[in-house]
């Protein structure tokens, strides 16, 4: 009788949709590995060069001669007052260590410069520094051996609350939204900054969040309907979950297109980075997550549990 | 009975809600941009005050709301742009040994201080504000660590009567001893194993030389480390007090640097001068009477002219602890340790000069920003350093004095700043600044706004999605919405102390969008209920019941994710992090226990058969069943 029911075939195009998966996947490691990340001055060094105006100035003009002559990369903040401006430039890779602190003094004088020759102002260069990175390689590196605590984790919540093979199906969700996200920042050059760091922390939450709720559904189902196939279980399941995966996309999609476009400049990147995040994480939780657990041969028996399963059938009316 | 709580679950409800709101209030009052002066050393003298106020009178500066207390004054000032000028008119006025801050201050009416509900601490980015880098050179902390134990080590074997053949440093974690045959090192030996516990100690020979290797462990090298990084962020974070900066952060990031972010500061030189500042002491020997004058230099000391002898008794860096104590006659004083080395100078310096007069010289290191015209005939600005002298102590030798001893006549204040100042300029490794960056505050309040719209925007969005996709249901979910910001505010404000920072405000952004999640689950499990035919009361009933594990399992695992996030990550990640974690808390409470309440309001116990719950479909086999019966 379920069966009657209008239920879209999600899992029919499992292996389309797989394949598709496995290519943007391979597609976003290639990239990040040739092309690797724009990283922003927060993880990059780079030389700082304070200089004054005798008059107001406006950022978006210095950001515009400095575009023009090449400095593609700079990042321009006013600091202390209106007068003064701060110009942020990634270090050249080329300039030995031990050189970089005189590049920087070189770099200053010709911004000093160019800028003079564009400006009625009178600028006076304050100074210029090499300046290390916000972020050390060995943050970095914490970060990463988070990441690991964290998915593992994740892995024996899921494996104690379900079965480890939902478990699977959830951990590659996730590495899949991380990989394909950072693959399209890696792809389009969008600058990877702190901010965008933070939003991919919070991919992981939502991705999660989806892939759980989807994951619910299919235990519940299988505890509960007696017939059926595992794949016919899965696709009761997700279309059971449809609207609220819609739904709740569509809310958090209205949150982060209000930030991109209001919220300001320094906001923007995490809302990209989200925005991405989320429609890939809702992708995901469809026809990836479900994928796994399919792949991995899901049966009843994985997810009786004797005593309690009896109770909830009594449950049901 | 189905779907009413009980009024005890009722006002717990309420109550929670009004503590909400109370604590969430004080973010609606405006700072005022205020100005803190304080000494660098001594109290504020009565009369500083006619001072200030006739500088900032001269200056046509409005101000208001002087506090006074012995140490410092805070002045409001009716707006930021006054904040610069007044500074400069009063550190002209008072001259360079006053440190002039900028500040912000409370407006926060009595009745709410007094429940304990105070605003949210913005971070650097939505307040502006100076941010360092500084980095710890660890080199110098060992290699100062390995030449105290070599001089020990002499010592030792001195005091011991075995004769050595020299001690070595060959690295900065390995120290050579030789000996001219086995049984002096074996003797040298057990005598020192005891002593330095820290050294892994080897026998070798060489040449016929009989040598003991005395080798730093990484463990060791280790903790000298840390030590030396914690020493350095409290002597920081004393340094920071004085500036006066109403939330300052001085974290450890890695293994050698510390981060120091000073909200609401604009000075970085300012910053720099204080944290710099470098002291240290100088014993030296009153001159004899009618000594050559080349041969001393005069000092003042309490208004009496000094004659200290040039020659240096002991330099500072021979003091290995500084600490501020009261002695039996309960006056305030600084007991100074000094190395074996230091004990030893100042026993052979002392034993010989009982009944002439010690003297102490402060020594602090200054910068000071001078301005000179270049060869262009362009003004250029310099940051100079400079020495300041000063005689803190002038004291008649009584007796021989060793390893031990301290430094009386001070004011409490001058003996509690001195010895943090020596520890500081004598103990820990030298800091240099590998990173600095001023945010200014119309930048912050700029981040802050757009933030802000950002957010309402964001949630006005969703209140009408919410609203005409479950009407009277979604009208719950809205009220919880409100009410979820209003607690993760006030937690954030008052509970937890979190910084708030802009990805922080992103965080709170993104639990709107996902705190109605909750919601949309059980909502469409209401919905699905209904669609197969359940009654309205058991429908809401077992719509909640259902999505409830659903709801705990996902917020449970990301909660974890962010627990994780938080425990390793610095900054920003954790600013992120915890304001995720408050968001999945309270919106847990809101959305299950707050919609439930104000539905069960609406329709609990109620005989009513539809629910507004939006349209949804029948399922085809009660369609099927409907059209069966009607025909």
């Amino acid at each position: 009788m379920l069966l009657t029911e209008k239920l879209i075939d999600f899992m029919g195009v499992r292996k389309i949709a797989g394949i598709g998966s496995i290519v943007l996947v391979i597609v976003s490691i290639v990239s990040l590995a040739f092309n690797s990340l724009e990283f922003g001055l927060d993880f990059t060094s780079g030389t700082s060069v304070r200089l004054s105006y005798s008059e107001a100035v406006v950022v978006q003009d210095v950001n515009q001669t400095l575009r023009v002559n090449g400095y593609e990369n700079a990042v321009v903040v006013t600091f202390g007052s209106d007068r003064d401006i701060r110009v942020l430039l990634p270090v050249d890779e080329t300039v030995a260590v031990g050189e970089q602190a005189a590049q920087a003094v070189i770099v200053g004088e010709s911004i000093a410069e160019l800028l003079q020759g564009a400006s009625g102002s009178e600028i006076t260069l304050l100074g210029s520094d090499y300046v290390s990175a916000k972020v050390g390689g060995e943050l970095v590196e914490s970060g990463g051996i988070g990441m690991l605590v964290a998915l593992a984790i994740i892995m024996v919540y899921i494996s104690v609350r379900f079965q480890f093979k939902f478990a699977m199906g959830a951990v590659v969700a996730l590495a899949h939204d991380l990989i394909i996200t950072l693959g399209i920042f890696s792809l389009f050059r969008i600058e990877f900054n702190l901010n965008t760091l933070a939003a991919l922390l919070a991919i992981i939450g939502y991705s999660l969040n989806d892939t759980i709720v989807v994951s619910d559904r299919i235990r519940e189902n299988f505890r509960r309907l007696r017939k059926g196939t595992p794949l016919e279980m899965v696709n009761i399941s997700l279309n059971q979950t449809l609207s609220r995966t819609l739904i709740t996309s569509l809310t958090t999609l209205l949150v982060l297109f209000s930030i991109l476009f209001i919220g300001g400049e320094s906001t923007q990147g995490f809302a990209v980075a989200l925005i991405i995040g989320v429609v890939i994480g809702t992708y995901s939780s469809i026809y990836i997550a479900s994928n796994v657990i399919l792949y991995m041969n899901v049966t009843r028996e994985d997810l009786m549990l004797p005593v309690k399963e009896g109770a909830e059938l009594d449950d049901i009316p | 009975m189905l779907n009413k709580y009980p009024a005890w679950k009722n006002i717990l409800i309420f109550i929670v809600v009004i503590l909400g709101f109370l604590y969430s209030l004080p973010n609606l009052y405006p700072d005022d941009p205020a100005l803190q002066i304080s000494h660098e050393l001594s109290e504020l003298s009565s009369g500083d005050m006619p001072v200030i106020t006739s500088a900032l009178e001269a200056a046509e500066v409005d101000f208001f709301g002087e506090e006074v207390d012995s140490e410092s004054v805070r002045i409001r000032l009716r707006n930021l742009d006054d904040q610069l000028r007044a500074k400069t008119a009063i550190e002209e006025a008072l001259g360079d040994s006053y440190i002039v801050a900028l500040n912000l201050a409370p407006t926060t009416p009595g009745w709410l201080q007094a429940i304990g509900a105070g605003k949210m601490n913005l971070g650097l980015d939505l307040q502006g504000g100076v941010h360092f880098l500084m980095e710890v050179d660890m080199d110098a902390a060992l290699d100062r660590r390995m030449e105290d134990n070599q001089s020990n080590v002499r010592t030792i074997l001195r005091e011991q009567r075995i004769r050595s053949r020299g001690l070595n440093l060959i690295s900065k974690s390995h120290l050579e001893v030789r000996f001219a045959n086995a049984e002096d090192r074996s003797q040298a030996r057990s005598e020192l194993v005891d002593n330095f516990p820290e050294l892994q100690i080897q026998s070798r020979e060489a040449e016929g030389v009989f040598i003991l290797d005395m080798r730093m462990t990484p463990a060791t090298a280790l903790q000298i480390q840390t030590d030396t990084l914690q020493a350095n962020r409290t002597t920081l974070l004393n340094r920071v007090d004085t500036l006066g900066v109403s939330e300052p952060t001085v974290q450890q990031q890695g293994s050698d640097r510390i981060v120091v972010e000073l909200p609401g500061m604009q000075d970085p030189a300012q910053a720099i001068r204080i944290l710099q500042r470098i002291a240290t002491l100088e014993i030296h020997l009153e001159a004899e009477p009618g000594a050559a004058s080349l041969s001393y230099e005069t000092y003042d000391y309490e208004g009496i002219p000094v004659n200290v002898d040039n020659g240096v008794v002991l330099q500072g860096d021979r003091i290995s602890n500084a600490v501020f104590q009261l002695d039996q006659n309960s006056q305030p004083s600084v007991v100074l340790s000094l190395d074996a080395q230091g004990g030893n100078q100042m026993n052979r310096a002392t034993r010989d000069n009982v009944g002439r007069r010690m003297d102490i010289l402060l020594i602090e290191t200054k910068s000071r920003t001078i301005t000179s015209i270049d060869e262009d005939g362009e003004e250029a600005e310099d940051i100079e350093f400079y020495e300041e002298k000063e005689l803190i102590m002038h004291a008649t030798i009584k007796q021989a004095l060793g390893r031990q001893f301290s430094i009386t006549g001070l004011t409490p204040r001058e003996a509690s700043d001195l010895a943090p100042l020596i520890r500081s300029g004598s103990l820990a490794a030298p800091m240099t600044i590998v990173e600095q960056s001023v945010i200014g505050p119309s930048m912050g309040q700029e981040n802050l706004d757009q933030g802000l719209l950002g957010v309402q925007v964001a949630a006005g969005l969703v209140v009408l999605f919410m609203l005409f996709y479950y009407r009277t249901f979604g009208m719950a979910a809205n009220a919880a919405l409100i009410m979820n910001i209003l607690m993760i505010v006030a937690v954030m404000s008052s509970i937890i102390p979190a910084t708030l920072t802009l990805p922080g405000i992103v965080g709170i952004v993104l639990t709107v969008g996902m705190a109605v999640d909750a919601n949309v689950l059980i909502f469409t499990r209401i919905r699905e209920e209904l669609s197969e035919g359940a009654l309205a009361q058991k429908a809401i009933d077992a719509g909640y019941n259902r999505a409830f594990t659903t709801i705990i399992d996902a917020n449970l695992t990301t909660f974890l994710v962010a627990a994780v996030l938080y425990t390793i990550g610095t900054g920003p990640v954790r600013g992120f992090a915890i304001t995720l974690m408050i968001g999945i808390i309270t919106s847990m409470f809101t959305a299950i226990v707050g919609t439930r309440a104000i539905v069960n309001l609406i329709y609990g116990g109620k005989s009513g058969k539809t629910l507004s719950i939006g349209s949804f479909r029948m399922k085809a086999k009660q369609d099927d069943l409907k059209v069966a019966a009607g025909k």
